[in-house]
């Protein structure tokens, strides 16, 4: 191994030198292995979690209330499927192809964001997705615009513009439901019950059990800890909801004036690891799903390829 | 309101009614599409359809001047008075059954639209100029898929076949005039669908046989859309729709 002394290897030492001086690694520069892997995982997870999420936004598309609604949400969905496909050619920087990151995530060896393995069971999900999840990607995507490999922080940077804009989209959504009929109150009520915690939840476990985040720190892949980002989703959050006069599911929340802070309660760990570990409400659906959609493309793609064969020996004939 | 109002309010309703289907079916692939790229692309070719249905709907609305909007022509009129053709609402079947019913309709579109634009009516010759650009950009997609799936692999090319041949009779219809249109084409308003049929079938012919797919057997036709005879596809897909604003009758969202 040559990779452990920075002194045995100049290659390390310009790498670290790089790291420490707020550089952004490229796509050509020479990298430990085990950070290729750890920005790999990353990247690809988050693109995943790009495109996973269509499912839950698309189970509502055809019963959208009204014609602008619908047209909201497809185009938002579009927005979604045009990050993953922006993130999967940054993680292929990486000499890793989309198909082997698809791969991967159908063989269940890669993740996605545990969030969408919960299921949007009424009209009032749509905004609420918009609203909290969006607004929770976004606290945890501006921190990644300075992550420290450039093609993914570029990535950021361009996909957190229209990020913010599915927020505010959700916001308002949500907003004319709390602000409407008492059964339109009660729905948007009882989606922010059910959003709430899994929200949470995106910022992944205490920075005291975070597996990963140790050295991804240290490689400035992860600016900030969990818990800060968590804390600053909340700070943002819960003034929010309490214009539009919603209220937050959890007891033990309130201000505490001397950090300039919320306090807030214990998330749910054991639902948070039986989730992770593929046992959450919808996690075998969204991969079927998946699945399904990528085999019932299979004589799609090869009848493409077939026909630009065709087409390239015309040309050459 | 006078006959002419009346057919011109029948007139823009139909014309929504067909984008809607299309758009509600095509936006069925969000999510589902064979490749990513293709997901975004069809659902881009959705909005454009949505987006043009709510465009005459609310043309429509306006003509009516009866305080109705476009949500409440496409999500408080039941089965029969939808005025659609057939072909739109047609549930999607595989890739190759989408895309031979794109290329039906588009190529119909784009004549249909050419001809919209140099209506003596302002307000549709404006959409028309829209709607235009768009289904001649949707006919070089519809085109150059169905060129790829005929002329792919064995089993695209035996899908694509049979796609048209049990979408073939759906478009008859198209080119058959409804009892109020023809006064709306005297005054200039409305396109004489009658006579499109020629250029569509030489669209047909060509990228068909480019293809290396048979132009099916003319032997059979389905139509009445647009006096509200529906397939049975429709109930559900109006069941979907519509299904929020039934069950919570009067809200706004
Ligand atoms: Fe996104
Ligand atoms: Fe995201
Ligand atoms: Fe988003």
């Amino acid at each position: 191994m040559t990779e452990k002394n920075p002194l045995a290897d100049p290659r390390l030492a310009a790498f670290e030198e790089k790291i420490s001086n707020d550089q952004r690694i490229e796509p050509k520069d020479w990298m430990p292995d085990a950070f290729r892997k750890n920005v790999l995982r990353q990247m690809s997870q988050h693109a995943h979690s790009e495109v996973i999420g269509m499912q839950p936004e698309g189970n509502w598309i055809t019963r959208a209330p009204t014609l602008y609604r619908k047209i909201v949400l497809l185009a938002k969905i579009q927005d979604e499927g045009g990050h993953g496909l922006y993130l999967y050619s940054a993680a292929e920087t990486l000499g890793t192809s989309r198909e082997e990151m698809v791969q991967a995530l159908h063989d269940g060896k890669a993740k996605y964001a545990s969030i969408f393995n919960y299921p949007s069971l009424t009209w009032a999900d749509i905004g609420m997705i918009g609203w909290l999840v969006d607004g929770a990607a976004i606290v945890n995507q501006v921190s990644l615009q300075r992550t420290s490999y450039g093609p993914y922080s570029r990535a950021m940077i361009r996909i957190c513009k229209e990020e913010s804009f599915h927020q505010r989209q959700g916001y308002e959504a949500t907003m004319v439901l709390a602000r409407g009929s008492a059964e339109q109150k009660a729905m948007a009520q009882d989606s922010l019950n059910r959003w709430w915690w899994p929200s949470m939840m995106m910022f992944g476990p205490h920075d005291s059990e975070s597996a990963h985040s140790g050295q991804s720190m240290k490689w400035k892949l992860k600016r900030e800890s969990n818990d800060v980002l968590r804390q600053r989703f909340v700070d943002q959050t819960v003034p929010q909801a309490e214009f539009i006069g919603l209220k937050i599911p959890d007891p033990d929340l309130k201000w505490n004036e001397e950090r300039g802070s919320y306090d807030f309660g214990e998330i749910d760990w054991d639902e948070f690891m039986q989730v992770i570990s593929g046992n959450g409400p919808c996690n075998r659906q969204r991969l079927q799903h998946s699945i399904r959609a990528q085999e019932d493309g299979q004589w799609v793609r090869d009848a493409m390829h077939a026909y630009e064969l065709k087409r390239q020996a015309r040309e050459v004939a | 309101m006078d006959s002419q109002k009346k057919a011109l309010l029948n007139y823009c309703i139909a014309l929504g009614d067909d984008s809607l289907t299309l758009g509600h079916r095509l936006s069925e692939w969000c999510r589902n599409g064979p490749f990513l790229e293709e997901d975004l692309a069809l659902t881009n070719v959705s909005l454009d359809f949505i987006g043009r249905a709510r465009m005459l709907y609310s043309y429509a609305a306006e003509v009516e001047d009866q305080g109705r909007g476009e949500d409440d022509i496409a999500y408080l009129r039941d089965c029969r008075e939808y005025r659609n053709f057939l072909i739109n609402e047609l549930p999607n079947g595989d890739f190759a059954f989408t895309m031979a019913r794109q290329l039906m309709i588009d190529a119909f579109d784009v004549g249909f639209y050419k001809g919209l634009t140099q209506s003596a009516d302002e307000m549709l010759a404006a959409i028309a100029a829209k709607a235009i650009k768009e289904s001649r950009y949707h006919l070089r997609r519809s085109e150059d898929w169905i060129k790829r799936l005929g002329d792919g692999t064995d089993e695209s090319h035996e899908r694509t076949q049979k796609a048209f041949d049990q979408l073939w009779g759906y478009a008859a219809e198209m080119f058959e005039m409804a009892s109020d249109e023809q006064q709306l084409v005297d005054a200039g308003i409305a396109v004489d669908r009658s006579a499109l049929k020629a250029e569509w079938s030489s669209t047909m012919h060509s990228v068909l046989k480019e293809a290396t797919l048979d132009i099916p057997a003319q032997d059979w036709a389905i139509g009445g859309g647009r006096e509200g005879i529906h397939t049975e596809h429709l109930g559900y897909l109006l069941a979907e729709l519509q299904y929020l604003q039934r069950t919570y009758p009067g809200q706004q969202w």
